[in-house]
Order: structure tokens, then C-alpha cells, then sequence
């Protein structure tokens, strides 16, 4: 390689979605900036992978309806290939007696929809949404900032605390004070407040539990969590929507294209081995192959297990610090199905042009009691065989990602835990795949018939094929003692990790989350900032 | 509540039934009616602590010297094997845990012996360094300390004990028990630390009790060794010092560096825990210094005249917190006190400012009487208060 002598300003360990945000920011402003992916290619969680010969699956993440708009504009995304094809319905609950709840993005169409299911709700609906709008408005604050760094929290750090909310003053005390009341809610309490139908608190209630190990009706931040997704969302709703045209992948290879557009240098298949830490302070980085690459800077967008007690020397790091990583939740509990199907199956109870209903995220979560019923088993380490599923039948807004007239049906699966009490994931994988086409059986018989191939993602492959410990797909749970300064963890919350010139930009940091590129941009300006 | 494997003996000879607890097992106090006899046993003959309750750990790996070296804060490097070590180690702000002894059994073996129990704080910062850790607290511990201790060794084993070094083990046999002795202990003077596996530590202990008719041997309990390990002037958790772990406030944390124990820190070594908050302290000065106190006996005699009462001498040692004054000010505290007989002196440890640490600075100790505060005159000494050559000195060849 011809990297050998030269010394950058600044490296970033892996090239997922933040790691890439991160480098065209950087770049953008000046700074020499290489790139260092593991993989042969780039994106992380953010990908796409033909898994089956004319197939593009988006293999973990499935939209980027939840990229900072900002993110976009600064690296001009748009230039590089990154659109977002809209979907609507936003939800399709599928329900066991053959019948839909559909959440439209528009208001009206959906509260028609909910009065089929219960007069009350269809009138509450409205003013529920207008009243998470303002409440998540101020999460969406918080999302933005740098949080304090408070290692040990004491009453006087009030006043720093704070300032997490100084941003929002202006949109009123009285929802700020939603936020507080709801932090810890849980998101079934929050709208047993607001509806009274099952099947309507099942559909919403689902994008809360998302990045998260709790079930709903636990008291573990789940209202906060969904009031987060409704942050980032691009719908103005509780989830985001919308397909990257080509398949998820394209968001990186965008920002792959923009960041190289400013000057940075991309590697892939070049793994890290160590980041090289002297006196105190980063010094490059040392490549599996031995080769060894100086830097002012080292940014790691891995997690913080992986960075701090693999790639750094751990030696070196206080006894605190090393606690908190080791302290650090992961507990993925999800799987990825992706089905190559020949055809589109049929869904009970629904006739015509499917794609007008299917194109959004499609929903087994019939009720809040199904899902937290879902959870309940990963307690024991088994997992779910009524699993809450969440699909998405992305050829229908994008025929190109599969041959012509087939379709791809990609499935998140919940409730499977990383630590299985009995068995392994190698053996139980085929289990996972059987257990969602029964499942989704249920709700269109014919499904086994259409299915060409399959692929399946364990736990136990997001941890070692996308670097994903313990198959947590945000590095770390979002739950409510791992957020905001929090995150990834106290003192360390802005970025900058325990040696001079060492950052940390990964999902693991504030505001998590997922499809943000929110850590990348903070990152990347706290570097600039210490210049 | 846990027993020693020596408490088929012990229980019969505790005869005033004066049981403490020690990591919640059973220790005694004293097994003579009065203890100053088991004292005097330490200092003009021989006796026998069962210091088994000792949490003990078995630290060994290809990992073993660079592990321990980032948590302790003596040189572990240059330990030998068949050395032995006193170190400290530290939290990340440099504020002492806890003090212990580390014996180099092997290249890539070792043991360390703690106040406290710390396996959870060994295996959290093993910093993915190839080492493993066991608890190894059953292992029988006899401590035989006192003048005559080699004498009665030797009638057991033809180990090179007077060639054995003071802070070096080795492995012996002791009337036919396979045992490491190291020259090791809490009193200061002439002494060993037999270590047994449990199932052969009744018959340890007899084997050397018969021995011991000819040398006077007694057994000893924590009265006696208290006062013993005051006049040696070594440190005692939860009287001297607490550990940071166990504590709330900052003002109740003492650095190795305050408590006297510098020398046992290597600041030059590559890296510790809390070496960088040590190093700062250095810089920035001391906070406290560690001190020996003799309290002036005309002084402490005429504040019991005051009182009518005749002059009062501590026979047991105590361990709480006594105010220390200089012109009215209070400038640190005496830690732990006892009368030495030995030396015909009271005598104490006192953490003070710096500025009053000189030998011989006068100062004041608080004294209370029926609850009134008085103060007595005492001057400032080096420690340990008693050191005889015998501690550290070879056998006749």
C-alpha cells in the first residue's frame, strides 16, 4: 500500500453509516481522512447484500427514514445517488381474523381507518399526534446536542443537566414536563392514556420496542424510546418511512461518494488491530497485517466493547473506565428473515393492488399484550414462538432490487435472544426461518409456496459478521440508564474517548438511536472543535 | 460463619471463649485469661496466630507479573521467585484499597494476602491480560512469630532455615508436612508464616505444639497481635486507613503516599492503577504524613491528677480516631494506640499535617476522661517504634 509514510489527520475505524458521516464532515472541512473498513464492503448495519443471485436484501437496517435531513444537506447526499422513494400506508397491522389496521401517513385516512376499530380512538388519534409532535420536538432537541460530561452525578450538576433542555425552552414548560413525566414510562401506559383498542395500541405501540430489549408494558424507557423513533422520523409520525432507492446500501455508498468528493480515502477488506495509543495519546493505528498507519486523530465507529478492550491496549485505561464498558447493556434480541419469494403471496382479507397497502412496514403486533408476551420468554434465554414480526416487501416500491416479477420480503423477528439458555443459534438458524414462515402463514397461507430461498441472520451473525456484540443492532440497549449523558457512558458522553485525539462516533453514542448520522456529525465537530 | 481447619484445636484452647469475626470467620481475641502473657510470648519467646481466615488469592498465567504490576503498586518485575513483597494498591484517583503480601511462588505464580476481600476488583481489571485468579482463602495459615520461632522450626525440618531471608519463602517440610514457610509477619519481630493445605492442618499445628513445649509456645489471639503490629509500626484497614472502596466521603480516603507507605510505591514503573493521581500528589505535596506519637507519661499522669485518679496506660491497644492539636489547632489524628510493654512506652499512629511531622515536634493528643476533653503532650517519632535486629537477621551457621 502506498499509505506507508504518510500521516493523517485523521483515521476512522469502520466504515458503517456514522463512521462514513463522520469522514465526510471531516473531509469536508480540510482533514486528511482514511477510512478503514473490515469488510470488503462498506456500510456496517447499513447495507445491501445479494444474498440470493439478483436479490438485494437490505440486509439489518431497512430504511433510512430516520437520517438527519442535516446530515443529508451538509454532504449533499442527494448527488450522490441517496433518494428515498415515500411509502405509504406507514403500518399495515396484519390481524389474526383475516382483517388490516392500516396507519396512513395522512391524519384523516387514518383516524377513518381506527374508527373501524373503535369511535374513541378514531378521535383521539388526532390529538395524540399533535400532542407527541411537540413532545418529541423536544426530544428531537436533545437528540442534537452534545450532552454534559458528568462522571459522577451530583446534585449541583442540575444546572448542566439542564441545559439538555435549554434548546427546547421555547417550545413550552408544559411539554417539557411531558418528557420528564414520560422517561420512564412504559410505551403501553403512555397510550392506554389515549386508546382503548388492542389492536390500535398493538400497531402503534411497536415502534418502540425497535432498538430495545424491553418489552412494552415494561417500565424501562419504552415511551421515551418511542417518542425518540417519533423524533427522528421522517413521517412526522411515530416511525419513519420510505425506501433508499437500490436498497439501504445506497445511503452508504452515498455518503461513501460524498465523503471521498471531499478528499477522504476509503479502504475496505482493511481490519484494525490496535489503535495505537503513546504517552497518553493516539498515535495511528496497527492493521491485522502488521502495517502500521499514523494519525493526529483516531475516531473508532465500532462499539464501545470492541473499541476500549480489543482495539485499545485496556493497560492503560483507569479501573472506572474499563468498568463502565464491561457495565455497558447490549442484549440484542432480534433476527433477520429475508425471503427470496417468486411471487407475491396472498394475504388474507385483501384483494387488488396489494402494493397500496404493503409498500410500508408491515406489522404482526395485534396487540401490546402480544408483543410483551413475545418479550416475556427472553427473560429465561428461550425465545419467542409467537414472535412480533416486522416486514417490509421492499420490490413493491422498487421492482429493480429483484428479478423481475419476484419480490423480497425482509423480516425482523423479536423476541430472540442473544444468550439462548439451551442450544446455540448455528443450530436452532433453520428454526428461526420455519418459526416466521408459520407464523406469517397464518396471515397468508400461500406464503410457504412463493418462497424461492432463504436467508437467515442470527443473533449470533449480526455479532460476528457486522461486528454487532451480542447481536445488538444500536451497540448498546436504549434504555433509560444508557441515554443522553449516559451514552455510551458517564463523563464520556461528548465524544471523546479517555486518550488524547481518540473519538468515539459509533451508534454507542448519543442520541443512538439508529439511521441518524447524528453521531457521526458531533463527532466529527467536537474534533474540529478541539483543533 | 466460617471455621479455620486449626478450630479442632483453637476451640479448645480459647478458654475465655473471646471469639471475634474476621471476613465472618471465627478469630480469637485472646485464649489466655489475660493476653498481655500471649504479648510477651511474641516478645521473649514464641507464639501461634491462626491467621487462616487471610483472604488469599492464587494469581498465576503466562500474564501473571504484567497483571499484577497494574494492580499493585510495588515493582513486580523485579520480585524474584521465593521473594516476597508488601505493596498497596490503589483506585484510579490514588487513593489506597487496601495493603496486602505478595509471595512469587513461581515465574508465573504467585500469591497475594488482603484485608479486605478483593476477587471481584482482580478479575474486573485483569484487562484481557492471560491470568487467572482463585480464591485459595482455605489454605491453612499459621503465623509463629516471636525470638525463639527459628529455634523451634529447625527441630521440625532440615530446611535452610537460617539462610532463609526475611521477606523470602520456601518450600519445606515440617515433621513430614509438606508446607511453604516465609519469613513473614504482623509483629515485627523474629517470625514465620507456615502455610498448609486444610487437611493436614491439625496435625501441623500438634506437631508443633509438641515442639514448642521446649520453647515456651503459646498460642495468640488479635489482642496480643495488635499490640505487637503497633510497635512494628505496620498499618491496620479500618484503623488506619479505610479502604476508598468501602467509604463515602473524600476525607475519609488516604493515599499510600500519606499513610507512610511510599516506599512500597513504585512510581516509575510503567503503569499502575491510580499512578497518574499519585504522581500529582507528588507534585502538588502531601496532604497528611504518617507518624509515630510517644505520649508524654508526666503529662498523661498529671491529667488524671486533675481528676484524682491514678495514671491509666491502654493494656489493650485501641483503634478510634483520637484529635491531635498543636497550639489549640487540631492538625490530624492518632489512629491507633497501645502502652508498649516492652518498650515502657505509649505509643501511637498519627496521620498529621505535614509541617508537624518532624521527630521530635510537641504536639497534644485528646484524652477523655468521664467524657470531658483533655489534652496530653506527646512527641512526634519515626517509625516503627520497635525494631530489633533478630527481625531480619540470619540464623547462626
Amino acid at each position: 500500500m502506498s499509505e506507508k509514510n504518510k500521516k493523517y489527520d485523521v483515521i476512522i475505524v469502520g466504515g458503517g453509516h456514522n463512521g462514513l458521516v463522520a469522514a465526510g464532515y471531516l473531509a469536508k472541512a480540510g482533514q486528511s481522512v482514511l477510512v478503514l473498513e473490515k469488510r470488503d464492503m462498506l456500510g456496517g448495519a447499513t447495507i445491501t447484500e445479494e444474498f440470493v443471485p439478483g436479490f438485494k436484501f437490505s440486509s439489518l437496517a431497512n430504511d433510512a427514514g430516520s437520517l438527519s435531513p442535516e446530515v443529508a444537506t451538509d454532504l449533499k447526499l442527494h448527488n450522490h445517488g441517496f433518494n428515498i422513494i415515500p411509502t405509504n400506508p406507514l403500518i399495515n397491522s396484519l390481524l389474526p381474523d383475516g382483517n388490516h389496521l392500516r396507519i396512513w401517513q395522512d391524519t384523516e385516512k387514518t383516524v377513518e381507518e381506527i374508527a373501524k376499530f373503535s369511535k374513541a380512538d378514531a378521535e383521539a388519534y388526532p390529538k395524540f399526534v399533535e400532542r407527541m409532535q411537540k413532545v418529541s420536538g423536544i426530544v428531537a432537541k436533545m437528540n442534537e446536542i452534545v450532552p454534559p460530561d458528568l462522571p459522577d452525578l451530583a446534585f449541583f450538576d442540575i444546572k448542566e443537566l439542564s441545559a439538555l433542555l435549554s434548546p427546547s425552552l421555547n417550545l413550552g414548560w408544559r411539554h417539557i414536563a411531558q418528557v420528564i413525566r414520560l422517561l420512564p414510562m412504559s410505551v403501553s401506559d403512555l397510550l392506554n392514556e389515549w386508546f382503548e383498542s388492542d389492536t390500535v395500541k398493538g400497531a402503534i405501540a411497536a415502534s418502540a420496542i425497535l432498538n430495545t430489549t424491553f418489552g412494552p408494558q415494561e417500565i424501562n424507557s419504552t415511551a421515551y424510546t418511542f417518542l425518540q423513533n417519533w423524533s427522528v422520523s421522517n413521517t412526522g409520525l411515530f416511525r419513519s418511512s420510505g425506501q433508499v432507492k437500490g436498497g439501504v446500501g445506497a445511503l452508504s455508498e452515498a455518503l461513501a461518494k460524498s465523503a471521498q468528493s471531499f478528499g477522504a480515502t476509503i479502504m475496505t477488506g482493511a481490519a484494525v488491530a490496535k489503535i495505537n495509543i503513546s504517552a497518553d495519546s493516539v498515535r495511528g493505528v496497527i492493521l491485522a497485517s502488521g502495517e502500521e498507519i499514523l494519525a493526529k486523530a483516531v475516531i473508532s465507529a465500532t462499539d464501545m466493547r470492541t473499541t476500549f478492550l480489543k482495539l485499545v491496549d485496556p493497560y492503560y485505561l483507569e479501573a472506572k473506565f474499563i468498568k463502565h464498558v464491561k457495565n455497558i447493556k447490549y442484549q440484542g434480541t432480534m433476527a433477520r428473515v429475508h425471503l427470496a419469494l417468486e411471487r407475491l403471496p396472498t394475504f388474507s382479507g385483501m384483494d387488488g393492488d396489494v402494493s397500496e397497502y404493503l409498500s410500508g412496514h408491515i406489522q404482526v403486533s395485534p396487540s401490546v399484550e402480544y408483543i410483551q408476551r413475545a418479550s416475556d420468554r427472553i427473560k429465561y434465554g428461550e425465545y419467542s414462538e409467537k414472535p412480533y414480526l416486522d416486514m417490509q416487501i421492499p420490490t413493491l416500491a422498487d421492482p429493480s432490487l429483484a428479478p423481475d416479477g419476484k419480490h423480497i420480503l425482509s423480516v425482523t423477528v423479536k423476541y430472540m435472544p442473544y444468550k439462548l439458555r439451551d442450544g446455540n443459534w448455528d443450530d436452532l438458524r433453520e428454526e428461526i426461518g420455519k418459526l416466521v414462515i408459520d407464523t406469517l402463514s397464518e396471515y397468508a397461507p400461500d406464503l410457504r409456496e412463493c418462497v424461492q430461498e432463504q436467508k437467515i441472520i442470527t443473533p449470533l451473525e449480526m455479532e460476528s459478521v457486522y461486528a454487532l456484540p451480542e447481536g445488538s443492532p444500536v451497540h448498546g440497549d436504549m434504555a433509560l440508564n444508557q441515554f443522553l449523558w449516559m451514552r455510551p457512558m458517564p463523563g464520556h458522553a461528548q465524544y471523546r474517548g479517555p486518550f488524547e485525539g481518540l473519538y468515539m462516533c459509533s451508534v454507542a453514542t448519543h442520541p443512538g438511536c439508529g439511521v441518524t448520522g447524528i453521531s457521526g456529525r458531533n463527532a466529527a465537530r467536537q474534533l474540529l472543535g478541539d483543533q | 460463619m466460617r471455621l479455620s481447619p486449626f478450630n479442632p484445636r483453637t476451640s479448645e484452647l480459647c478458654e475465655p471463649y473471646n471469639w471475634s469475626l474476621w471476613q465472618n470467620w471465627l478469630l480469637a481475641d485472646m485464649y489466655a485469661p489475660d493476653h498481655i502473657q500471649e504479648y510477651y510470648a511474641i516478645r521473649s519467646a514464641c507464639g501461634v496466630f491462626d491467621m487462616s481466615p487471610i483472604p488469599k488469592y492464587h494469581i498465576h498465567g503466562p500474564d501473571a507479573v504484567r497483571y499484577l504490576d497494574r494492580i499493585v503498586t510495588q515493582d513486580v518485575s523485579r520480585c524474584a521467585v521465593g521473594q516476597v513483597l508488601y505493596t498497596a494498591w490503589c483506585d484510579d484517583e490514588g487513593k489506597i484499597m487496601d495493603d496486602g503480601i505478595l509471595f512469587r511462588l513461581g515465574e508465573e505464580s504467585f500469591r497475594l494476602t488482603t484485608g479486605d476481600p478483593w476477587l471481584f476488583w482482580l478479575e474486573d481489571n485483569t484487562a484481557n491480560l492471560n491470568v487467572v485468579i482463585e480464591d485459595v482463602t482455605d489454605l491453612g495459615t499459621l503465623a509463629l512469630q516471636g525470638p525463639f520461632s527459628r529455634d523451634l522450626l529447625k527441630t521440625l525440618s532440615k530446611a535452610d532455615l537460617d539462610n532463609l531471608r526475611y521477606f523470602h519463602m520456601i518450600e519445606a517440610e515440617l515433621a513430614g508436612i509438606p508446607v511453604e514457610i516465609s519469613r513473614t509477619g504482623y509483629t515485627g519481630d523474629l517470625g514465620y508464616e507456615i502455610w498448609v493445605q486444610p487437611h493436614q492442618a491439625v496435625p501441623l499445628w500438634d506437631a508443633i505444639f509438641e515442639a514448642g513445649q521446649d520453647y515456651s509456645l503459646v498460642p495468640f489471639g488479635d489482642y496480643a497481635l495488635e499490640m505487637a503490629r503497633i510497635e512494628a509500626g505496620l498499618l491496620l484497614i479500618d484503623a488506619d486507613f479505610y479502604s476508598s472502596k468501602r467509604v463515602v466521603h473524600d476525607f475519609e480516603k488516604s493515599s499510600p503516599l500519606e499513610l507512610g507507605i511510599g516506599w512500597a510505591v513504585k512510581m516509575n514503573k510503567d503503569y499502575f492503577i491510580g499512578q497518574k493521581a499519585l504522581k500529582a500528589e507528588l507534585a502538588r505535596g502531601l496532604a497528611w504524613e504518617t507518624v509515630g506519637l510517644e505520649i508524654d507519661l508526666n503529662s498523661l499522669e498529671a491529667v488524671y491528677a486533675e481528676f484524682g485518679m491514678p495514671l491509666y496506660l491502654p493494656y489493650e491497644a485501641w483503634m478510634e480516631a483520637v484529635p491531635v492539636y498543636s497550639d489549640g489547632q487540631q492538625i490530624g489524628k492518632a489512629t491507633s494506640g497501645t502502652w508498649s510493654p516492652v518498650l515502657k512506652k505509649y505509643i501511637a499512629i498519627a496521620r498529621l499535617r505535614p509541617q508537624f511531622t518532624s521527630p521530635g515536634t510537641r504536639v497534644n493528643m485528646e484524652v477523655t476522661i468521664d467524657a470531658q476533653r483533655k489534652q496530653t503532650q506527646a512527641t512526634v517519632v519515626k517509625m516503627p517504634f520497635f525494631n530489633p535486629s533478630r527481625k531480619t537477621s540470619l540464623g547462626k551457621v
